[in-house]
């Protein structure tokens, strides 16, 4: 079944480098087994699962209009297969049955459906209302922008100090409303992460608002779900819950600038000036690019390339020098290096905590 | 049978001459004449010069389906690609070429030009005419029709093909994210397209509206002539949004200019809103001949008339009418007001109801008639029961924040294969066996039809059904690959066996074409005992369909004298009629009732609709490959060609005195 030696094989790279189970933290296994065990199969399910006041009426609202239209199909289904095969009279075969009559089956199969349409409709407008905007204030800002394939995060604050811009990986505190607006940096993408909200498109020149809540603290999985070109379906984002405390000390942490040169790896940090410098960012050095993600606490992040390999030491040097093996088409080069050079190269990024 | 007097019918302004009423009887050497008349020249003259509506809805329907069959196998790759995770059968870029022209080539190329085949065919003999009322425009429809499906397919070999979807949303179509010619084949193939789908709608507007026989007022029309007559309105609306849309796609990638480009304050979600415009409508315009395929034929098999012809038929306009209110439903997640997005959502619920007219008139009709089950008879009853489920899965869509979950996930890759294969291609494949008696003069296999039908319906629920779930469980459409542990493995797999198992009833549907083709056993002039009047003449039809134009009394005719409780009967006067043979000659009746109102001059057979096509055609050839001198001489000499098609003809003139004595001798024995 598996086939193909033309075209793009990633199977036996990523095959060992498996994804890692990504919607709940292990400490929210322990926390709540039995929920864990059935969302860690099914990260991205949204009908049976949500974490939020954003997705939670929308999980009810599928569930009702599911048993609902479930049941009208099987009744309706049902009334035809009865009418196929229910015994009539033999009568005379020359004779064509009347015109007028049954009637009576339109008036009350499309006033039942009306009625029915009816209540679904206010129902479904009430849930809109619900959803569209959170209780309170939120209490944090971010501004996510879509790029061909990965997400720019920045986290907003009143003080110009104190903002700062990380990529893929959403910290948000649990059981509080954060806004989010959206943008595009190419083409069009969408922002989901089901199990907290629906999707909403980013726009090339729009800003897009939305909000999540997540009210258990864990990882929850996100896609990007409006077609966008050939790493589509590499797209991912992950949005991880913590408590007040730890949120806080995640963002004192991303805050600080990146740890000065030592001595050992200067030699890395040249060649990552040279060669990366120009397109990604790591606050506190010379590297100011603005084409890929911020790399400044690289090492604080669970997976590189947009979610797609998990983030360790092996899995890194393989993304730098096999970018486009991975994702065909990014904007992020498959980088020749010597094994001193590559050694080097790891040792300054092992500092990019 | 008392004679019919003509000047009964005689209304302002009356007919410049009063053509002779009488009976043509069968055998006789006036049919011969006709036949001398409106036949087609034999060879490749005939073949591209033919303007005959039955040569021509044939050609639609073989090349329609040779498309569904190119777009099937399409698909068949894409599974083959998702059968399990990580697969790395074909590449990014090969699957999202193959994913578009799917989605192109079932849309566009199949599922409106097979409808437009069956509606070509049929019309004129559903409605007691001798050709649709442009004949020259309906053959330029269809060659434009074909070589624009060409072009568009000749990118696949070179690599080229489209690849941003059929919803080809900006700017990822744009010039800057999509500099290969790929994008440009599908704006100029689709402005072409458009301009084929254009004027194939108003011939069946004009058609449905002068062309009718005598006494076939507006409410005796079948629900098919319904369907298509409403679906072509759509279009006349439709279209220009979405040729409008690509040509300045086109201008954008071709000469820099800004309608979608945000660096220059051009607006993305403009392109959004004129494709749904278009593309919204385009749902309906696809599904309802269909659905009046099956109004139509179902009563056939179930022994009696549709129940609530009335009520269909409104309930037919009204899905079109509404059709055009909710664009706005593909785009829910774009971030409009919640004001907006409530009144698009209320109105997606409300374009429900008229389908529950449909389904309960479908229902209604075979609860109280006596079903044969004849292999048309199992499509069409598997199509009421998929019609029902891709209906509720689409009731789920129109509730706004639960689209918002929905929406690009293979919940919706689910919801619209029931709704185009099960609205689409289940009735299609029923009318093939319907009328397929009608077409060649012989039948096709029941046992076999047997078995495509119950293949056909199984593989199609076992391989869209658990799509359902794929997206339920937050499996986004096309994403080229899949990470196994997602949970979305299983239904994976059992999706693409589906598709496998549907594939080969398909399979096995067209072998029983090609040998029913020559082995069928012949077919009377209405083997089903059907109500409706192309099954009047024989099979298949004679060129001039009808020897006289019949007159009509009713929605039946060929049921009168049989219905229970109808007391009137034989009215509808099939043999005897106005006797037109000067040339190519049919009856223009009026619009609403049908009262004959004129003698209309049909024109001959030309070569001229297929130089416009092709001159046309090659064109956009000379803008796809920017050779300017190349297109200038193709705009040159289609305008040559329309000149030669324009050019005023003597014999297609009324210059015929009223009471000519002389035309009434001529005209045949009268009664």
């Amino acid at each position: 079944m598996k086939a193909s030696k033309s075209g793009f094989d990633s199977r036996p790279a990523i095959k060992n480098l498996r994804f890692r189970i990504t919607l709940l933290a292990p400490s929210m296994v322990a926390a709540r087994p039995s929920e864990a065990a059935d969302t860690l199969s099914t990260p991205l399910n949204y009908f049976l699962h949500s974490y939020g006041p954003a997705a939670t009426p929308v999980m009810h609202l599928g569930w009702l209009m599911t048993a609902l239209l479930s049941a009208i199909t099987l009744i309706v289904i049902l009334l035809l297969v009865i009418a196929i095969v229910r015994k009539r009279s033999s009568a005379d075969s020359g004779m064509i049955g009347a015109e007028s009559g049954g009637l009576k089956w339109v008036y009350i199969g499309t006033g039942i459906s009306t009625f029915i349409l009816a209540g679904l409709t206010v129902h479904f407008l009430t849930v809109l209302n619900a959803v569209a905007k959170p209780t309170e204030t939120p209490v944090l800002t971010l501004t996510v922008t879509g790029y061909d394939w990965w997400w720019n995060i920045e986290y907003e604050h009143g003080d110009p100090a104190k903002r700062f811009v990380t990529a893929n990986e959403i910290h948000i505190p649990v059981g509080r409303p954060v806004l989010l607006k959206l943008k595009s940096a190419d083409v069009i993408h969408a922002f989901w992460v089901p199990v907290l909200a629906g999707k909403t498109q980013m726009i090339p020149g729009l800003v897009n608002q939305k909000w999540i809540q997540a009210d258990v603290p864990g990882i929850y999985a996100g896609q990007c779900a409006q077609f966008c070109g050939a790493a589509h379906a590499h797209m991912n984002l992950e949005v991880i819950a913590e408590s007040d405390r730890d949120f806080e000390k995640w963002q004192e942490a991303q805050r600080r600038t990146a740890f000065p040169v030592s001595e050992h790896n200067e030699h890395g940090y040249k060649l990552f000036m040279d060669r990366c410098g120009g397109c990604h960012a790591v606050r506190g050095t010379e590297a100011e690019g603005l084409h890929g993600p911020d790399l400044t606490h690289l090492n604080s992040r669970g997976r590189i390339a947009a979610g797609l390999l998990t983030n360790t030491p092996d899995h890194l040097m393989e993304w730098i020098t096999r970018a486009q093996y991975f994702k065909p088409g990014a904007r992020m080069p498959s980088i020749a290096l010597s094994d001193s050079e590559a050694s080097a190269l790891a040792s300054y990024l092992s500092t990019l905590d | 049978m008392a004679a019919i007097d003509a000047t009964r019918h005689r209304i302002d302004p009356p007919l410049e001459r009063i053509p002779e009423v009488g009976r043509i009887p069968a055998g006789s050497p006036i049919e011969a004449r006709l036949e001398k008349i409106w036949e087609t020249a034999p060879g490749w003259r005939g073949w591209l010069s033919t303007v005959d509506h039955k040569t021509i809805g044939v050609r639609y329907l073989v090349t329609a389906f040779l498309f569904l069959v190119i777009g099937g196998i399409e698909a068949l790759f894409l599974r083959i690609q998702l059968a399990g995770p990580d697969m790395a059968f074909l590449t990014p870029e090969q699957y999202n070429q193959l994913f578009t022209m799917h989605g192109v080539t079932m849309i566009f190329l199949y599922a409106l030009p097979v409808l437009s085949g069956f509606s070509n065919y049929l019309w004129p003999l559903l409605l007691g005419s001798r050709d649709m009322a442009f004949p020259r425009l309906n053959a330029l429809s269809y060659w434009i029709f074909l070589f624009a499906g060409l072009f568009m397919y000749i990118s696949f070999p070179l690599g080229q093909a489209p690849n941003a979807g059929w919803f080809n949303y900006v700017p990822f179509s744009g010039p800057v994210y999509n500099t290969g010619p790929n994008i440009d084949v599908f704006a100029l193939g689709m402005v072409l397209l458009g301009i084929s789908t254009t004027v194939g709608s108003v011939n069946f507007v004009v058609t449905l509206f002068r062309m009718r026989a005598p006494g076939m007022t507006i409410n005796r029309v079948p629900i098919l002539v319904w369907g298509t007559l409403t679906a072509s309105v759509a279009n006349l609306f439709a279209i220009p949004a979405v040729s409008l849309a690509f040509f300045l796609l086109w201008l954008d990638r071709q000469i820099g200019a800004h309608f979608f480009d945000v660096a220059n304050n051009g607006q993305p979600l403009l392109w959004q809103h004129l494709f749904w415009i278009f593309g919204h409508p385009w749902v309906y315009v696809v599904v309802l001949p269909a659905m009046g395929i099956v109004s139509d034929a179902l009563p056939t098999f179930c022994r009696r008339p549709l129940v609530g012809y009335t009520a269909v038929a409104l309930a037919t306009m009204a899905t079109m009418l509404l059709g055009f209110g909710v664009w706005v439903h593909h785009m829910f997640a774009t971030g409009l007001p919640t004001v907006a997005l409530s009144i698009f959502g209320a109105a997606s619920m409300v374009i429900s109801i008229p389908s529950a007219v449909a389904v309960f008139a479908w229902i209604a009709t075979i609860w109280l008639g006596k079903p044969v089950f004849k292999t048309p008879f199992l499509f069409f009853a598997g199509f009421v029961a998929l019609f029902i489920i891709g209906g509720m899965s689409g009731v789920m869509t129109a509730a706004v924040p639960l689209d918002w979950q929905l929406n690009e996930t293979y919940f919706i890759v689910a919801h619209l294969h029931y709704v185009l294969l099960g609205i689409n291609v289940f009735p299609v494949v029923g009318a093939i066996y319907y009328w397929f008696p009608k077409f060649t003069g012989r039948m096709m296999s029941e046992k076999l039809g047997k078995w495509s039908f119950w293949t056909m319906f199984i593989g199609f629920n076992a391989g869209f059904f658990p799509m359902h779930i794929a997206g339920l469980l937050g499996m986004p459409r096309r994403i080229y690959t899949y990470p196994s542990r997602m949970g979305w493995d299983e239904v994976n797999l059992i999706t693409t066996v589906g598709s496998f198992i549907f594939a080969v009833g398909v399979l096995i549907f067209l072998v029983n074409v090609v040998l029913s083709l020559k082995r069928g056993t012949r077919a009377g002039a209405n083997p089903w005992d059907a109500p409706t009047l192309e099954w009047a003449v024989s099979s298949p039809p004679p060129a001039y369909n009808f020897a006289t134009i019949p007159t009509i009394a009713s929605r039946h005719p060929l049921w009168e004298g049989r219905i229970e409780g109808e007391k009137e009967h034989t009215r509808t006067r099939l043999e005897e009629g106005y006797l037109l043979m000067r040339g190519r000659e049919t009856l223009g009746t009026s619009p609403i009732d049908a009262k004959p109102v004129v003698i209309l001059k049909m024109p001959e057979d030309s070569y001229t609709p297929f130089l416009v096509g092709l001159f046309v055609s090659l064109l956009f050839v000379g803008l796809l490959l920017h050779s300017w001198t190349f297109t200038a001489l193709m705009a040159a000499l289609s305008c040559a060609a329309l000149s030669v098609w324009m050019w005023p003809r003597r014999n297609l003139g009324q210059r015929t005195a009223r009471h000519d004595p002389a035309s009434a001798r001529r005209g045949g024995k009268g009664p």
